[in-house]
């Protein structure tokens, strides 16, 4: 379970970085969409990976594994829901104004947009 | 004094939440109530000030949950001030904003209110997830308010400020997992008591996390090499905005003082100030560059953008040092260099609204520039650090502070020759813009009495840094407590988790 989980934060972190450096607007989001879900999975792994016990304090239970990096993870996942969201509408919008998704506005290829 | 410490929190989110809910048909009523919640919030501001002085630090228990495992807010002397200099440079800049700018867009003035109350969130909190939270808050609101007005030019650099601040908030739940990973808390006065029992094993992963977390803060406070957002957001956000963002790197430099006198301070064991020696040479650099930058601009917003690059410099300087002197030099020019930023900015469009332009170019001659120029005069005299405005007393404190530190001969040569560029950049830029006469005559210059309020609210700003210098002693005074109370946080600790927690310290 470490090997998946460690390799599997790697490859996302990876692919978010590899499409926020390709300066296009959608990859761009793409790839921090990515990237919130390999900080998510590594937040998850901080509070250490534990199978087959609830993540809840009880008098009866002997083991249970750490609730905490739980209700951050719901935290981290509503904030970048609500953020990559926001950049979504930006993004758009800038594309509409600029007339190109570039991020840096220049438009390598007006031409082809044929204005 | 307990329930007043969440105020400053509630206060704006209200007034937020009723702008949302439909205040924002009627005009006037919307402008009344933006204007009430931030005086309110200045009122407690300076209550909370008041109550600072009497005791050491004052815990505020949310749910009454107990320290470690609830959240809680925590006023002290810092986070008192910080709270003291929002509400009054918004204050300042709400008056500005009446002037018309609130009109230019949907929603200003709650997108203001909820950046306001991410500030003040940001400063009051004691809890570093909380810190992100609130970081959240107001940069989600500052996204807002940084397209307000809305062009390509803005939306532009719009995009390339969102996704800087997006890539860092992911840094930020990295750097802060990492340390709970560690340490198992992310109480800040928890974290004070545990980090120095990190195992030796694990000190690695806990100095990365830690400084992982000095590059989150970096971002926000245009340190080198993290500044370039900075000078494009700033010159492209319009006058009131780019203002009242003079106060959001200063919540990325509260947040390093905090953080690492606190948690990685002076009696953290191996990691103690782990922060000072990457934070020195990137604070000289950052210096460098923004003063620099001043020279090479070619509009007025674009200098002043680059003034605040370098001023976070010359006040991060301060702060990297870590000895009660210079965080005291630090915050002094804190102050100074977010009124001075804002009042520029705030001048800057004034200036520019009347010539024209704000190219640094000749233009032609404009009615009003007689006040406007002797206003840029005394701003550029203190933003550059002479005599006898603010800049001057805060280069000098730092300067002082400066020299039993190793690095003193670097700090002092750096600090006196970018003052001295930034004369020449303020210099050159004032001598073109009002006294040489050329170029096109401005098309459809206004020639009628200035508006008044947004030149008041402009006056107000930049006497603020004439009051901060004639006010210097009892200002200092409550910053060396400040210091103090910094550099030995046993207040803070036992105000958030009581005594005991500072005897297995």
């Amino acid at each position: 379970m470490e090997f998946l989980m460690a390799s599997g934060i790697g490859v996302m972190t990876a692919a978010g970085v590899y499409l926020l450096l390709r300066a296009r607007t959608f990859p761009v989001i793409v790839g921090l969409t990515f990237l919130s879900y390999a900080v998510n999975a590594f937040i998850f792994a901080m509070g250490r990976l534990e199978t087959e016990k609830p993540p809840i304090l009880a008098l009866k239970l002997a083991q249970y594994t750490d609730p905490l990096p739980q209700a951050l993870v719901l935290t981290a996942i509503v904030i970048a829901f609500g953020m990559t969201a926001m950049a979504v509408v930006l993004v758009l919008r800038a594309y509409l104004e600029v007339d190109s998704d570039h991020v840096d506005g220049d438009s390598d290829n007006r031409e082809g947009t044929g204005r | 004094m307990s329930h007043w410490i969440i105020l400053p929190v509630i206060l704006p989110a209200i007034a937020a939440s009723l702008l949302l809910l439909g205040l924002n048909k009627d005009q006037a009523l919307e402008r009344t109530v933006a204007l009430t919640s931030t005086a309110a919030q200045f009122a407690v501001a300076v209550a909370l000030t008041v109550a600072a002085t009497q005791t050491p630090a004052e815990a505020y228990l949310l749910g009454n949950w107990p320290a470690p495992f609830g959240i809680v807010l925590v006023l002290d002397r810092l986070s008192a001030m910080m709270l003291l200099l929002t509400s009054a440079l918004a204050l300042f800049v709400l008056l500005y904003a009446l002037g018309g700018w609130d009109k230019r867009g949907r929603h200003f003035h709650a997108l203001f209110q909820f950046q306001l109350m991410g500030v003040n969130g940001a400063f009051l909190t004691g809890d570093v997830f909380n810190l992100f939270v609130f970081y959240e808050v107001l940069l989600i609101a500052s996204y807002g308010l940084m397209v307000h007005g809305s062009g390509g030019e803005r939306l532009k650099a719009g995009t390339h400020y969102v996704i800087t601040n997006l890539t860092g908030s992911a840094l930020f739940l990295i750097a802060v997992t990492m340390i709970y990973g560690v340490t198992g808390t992310l109480n800040m006065a928890d974290l004070a008591v545990k980090v120095p029992q990190v195992a030796a094993g694990d000190q690695g992963l806990l100095q990365a996390g830690a400084l992982l977390l000095l590059l989150v803060f970096g971002i926000k406070a245009a340190l080198v090499p993290l500044h370039f957002w900075l000078p494009g957001t700033y010159a492209a956000s319009s006058a009131p905005v780019a203002a009242l963002f003079a106060i959001m790197t200063k919540v990325g430099a509260y947040s390093i003082l905090r953080f690492y006198t606190l948690a990685f301070g002076a009696d953290a064991g191996p990691a103690t100030f782990v922060a000072g020696p990457w934070l020195l040479p990137a604070a000289l650099v950052t210096m460098v560059i923004g003063m620099v930058g001043m020279l090479a601009a070619r509009q007025l917003r674009w200098l002043v953008a680059f003034g605040v690059v370098g001023s976070m410099g010359t006040l991060l300087t301060g702060f990297s040092l870590f000895t009660a002197e210079a965080l005291s030099a630090g915050m002094y020019y804190m102050l100074h260099s977010t009124f001075i930023a804002a009042g520029l900015f705030l001048l800057v469009e004034q200036i520019s609204i009347r010539r024209g332009s704000d190219a640094v170019a000749p233009g032609s001659s404009f009615a009003g520039i007689g006040l406007t120029s002797s206003l840029f005069m005394a701003a550029a005299i203190a933003m550059a650090g002479l005599p006898p405005l603010s800049g001057f007393l805060g280069k000098l404190l730092i300067l002082d502070a400066a020299r039993d530190s190793g690095a003193m001969g670097w700090i002092w040569t750096l600090i006196l020759v970018t003052s001295f560029l930034s004369i020449v950049a303020f210099a050159r830029a004032g001598s073109l813009v009002f006294w040489k006469r050329g170029g096109d005559v401005a098309p459809e210059s206004p020639t009628g009495p200035q508006p008044v309020l947004p030149l008041v609210a402009t006056i107000g700003v930049l006497a603020m840094t004439a009051l901060l210098s004639a006010f210097a002693g009892p200002v200092s005074g409550y910053l060396d407590e400040t210091a103090r109370q910094l550099m030995a946080p046993t207040d803070y600790i036992a105000a958030v988790l009581g005594a005991d927690a500072l005897a297995s310290r």
